[in-house]
């Protein structure tokens, strides 16, 4: 049975228009700005909040909030693309690249673990978060990050499915081998280019 | 969104193929028992994520993957289903 | 039998618009043509689906208004962002079609045989379901006693007013507006919290049976008073419709 067209219902997206080149397959572009979540916000307070890279159990490296925002930070431009087919065009973050933090520590790993307080994790490999196209990110539209956006901070991996800038991270785990991340064990892309529509593992 | 199993009655009816939200859940982690409708949902991301309300273990995850119901019910340690009342034979 | 059944409620059904309602400027309860309705319980939801012209579909759940045996309701908020809301409300018109699933849910259910007493607790649009409950009381000449504490932010955006007011004898109906207070006004002002819980909730002593609904925060801040007020957690049924 095909289901019967409702009168007069269709999508609510901002039409592309000259923005249509800059949308991945399968997006479209919203107004708003969804709050997507896998489980409730965390309060962390700011006084025990560090951002940590650690590798095979021992903490490399680790960063307080008062030494992250001592850190250079940048202002940043960029398109967001939700597996969920939402982006959201020309948004303004302001954040420490990854690289920062990375170019501190002695490593050769391949593969990085991104968590969060909650226990959020996602996957990706080095070069994607240590080339520049990644932050710390602290900061939307002008003003601090808001929990249910993943303030205090998130990461910010623009360049890949929204999944991977995971909400309230707390650091990274540096790996020799993949692996899967929360979603990414469950059905998700392990790496998520939206370009190539890589939502799913086998896309 | 924060919600709870209440919300996703029809998920579940599709995934059980039976009425959920009253059925009693144990929790693997903590061993909290409860319905399934007294469960804290997070819906509307890439799946939909069941929690513990007591120590927000996970105790289920519904990704919806190409057309199929993907279910990880790992967190669950338990679960007590009424089963259908019996047909007159 | 049983399989039936199931199937009966997985399936989607294809659901004409018999009337449109306007409940107050943001409100709208729609009643539905459904000629294979298994009937329903109240405080149950049904699942609505609405397809485009291009093939793009959303789904929404939605607590049943209505009470068994009467025309299939549901009572729809107008959300100011939402997608499928300012559809229904101010697009659909009778004879218009949607595809419907249920009924929904059985935990956050009353009937005559749940007993009581019954203390029904609405933030809002969480009024939707427990309306359900009253008119179902109403319909099966039930004696179980039973209130209604109903928060929202005016007079204006009060759900089913004169239909409440109605009730005045049969079962005890009280408002507490959070934003504004018209002149003159004798009902409750601000939030629910156990001074008023105190004037209105039945004593835990009594065994009484609570049922809130309305958005997520509400619903927690009501819980925890009235498990305060020493009533048992499995005679608290909550649902919580999310946002603030």
């Amino acid at each position: 049975m095909t289901s019967p067209v409702s009168r007069g219902f269709h999508r609510i997206s901002r039409p592309a228009g000259a923005d249509a080149g800059k949308l991945p397959p399968g997006q479209h572009v919203t107004g708003d700005y969804p709050v997507l979540s896998a489980g409730p916000t965390p309060h962390t307070p700011l006084e025990e909040w560090t951002f940590a890279v650690r590798q095979g159990g021992t903490t490399l490296r680790s960063w307080t909030w008062q030494e992250l925002l001592a850190l250079p930070a940048e202002t940043i431009t960029v398109d967001i693309h939700c597996v969920t087919r939402w982006s959201k065009l020309g948004t303004v973050w302001q954040g420490v690249p990854v690289r920062t933090l990375l170019d501190q520590i002695d490593h050769d790993a391949q593969y990085v673990l991104a968590f969060s307080d909650g226990g959020y994790t996602t996957n990706l490999p080095v070069r994607d978060v240590a080339d520049g196209r990644a932050w710390v990110a602290f900061d939307y539209d002008g003003r601090p990050l808001a929990p249910e956006h993943g303030g205090p901070a998130r990461l910010l991996v623009p360049h890949l499915y929204f999944w991977k800038s995971a909400k309230w991270v707390r650091g990274l785990e540096l790996l020799d081998h993949d692996q899967p991340g929360f979603w990414e064990s469950y059905g998700y892309h392990n790496y998520g280019d939206p370009w190539r529509e890589q939502r799913y593992a086998g896309d | 969104m924060a919600l709870d199993g209440n919300a996703i009655g029809g998920l579940l009816l599709e995934v059980f193929g039976s009425e959920m939200t009253s059925a009693q859940a144990s929790c693997a982690a903590c061993g909290a028992v409860g319905p399934i409708a007294e469960t804290a949902v997070y819906v509307r991301g890439p799946g939909t994520v069941v929690r513990c309300r007591t120590c927000t273990n996970v105790l289920m995850v519904i990704a919806r993957v190409r057309g199929l119901n993907c279910v990880d019910l790992t967190g669950l340690g338990a679960l007590d289903v009424r089963a259908p009342a019996d047909c007159p034979s | 039998m049983a399989g039936t059944a199931v199937r009966g409620r997985l399936s989607w059904q294809v659901a004409t618009v018999a009337a449109v309602t306007e409940e107050t400027d943001s409100v709208r309860t729609i009643a539905l043509n459904l000629p294979d309705w298994p009937g329903h319980r109240a405080g149950q939801h049904l699942d609505v689906r609405l397809t485009a012209e291009d093939g793009y579909s959303a789904e929404r759940s939605y607590s049943i208004a209505s009470a068994d045996g009467e025309p299939v309701a549901i009572t729809v908020e107008r959300l100011d962002n939402g997608e499928v809301s300012p559809y229904l409300t101010q697009e659909l018109r009778e004879g218009d079609q949607m595809e419907v699933r249920g009924p929904i849910g059985d935990w956050f259910t009353w009937g005559p045989h749940d007993g009581g007493p019954l203390l029904l607790i609405a933030g809002g649009s969480g009024v939707v379901p427990l309306r359900a409950i009253l008119r179902h009381r109403k319909r099966s000449g039930s004696a179980v006693p039973a209130r209604l504490l109903y928060s929202s932010r005016s007079l204006a955006e009060v759900i089913y007013r004169e239909e409440l007011n109605e009730y005045r004898g049969t079962a005890e109906v009280r408002y507490t507006l959070t934003r504004s207070r018209p002149p003159g006004w004798g009902g409750f002002s601000g939030r629910v919290d156990d001074t008023m819980l105190a004037r209105v909730a039945w004593p835990a002593a009594e065994r009484p049976l609570a049922f809130i609904c309305g958005p997520t925060p509400f619903v927690e801040a009501v819980a925890e008073l009235l498990v305060a007020r020493h009533y048992p957690a499995s005679r608290v049924k909550t649902e919580r419709f999310g946002g603030a």
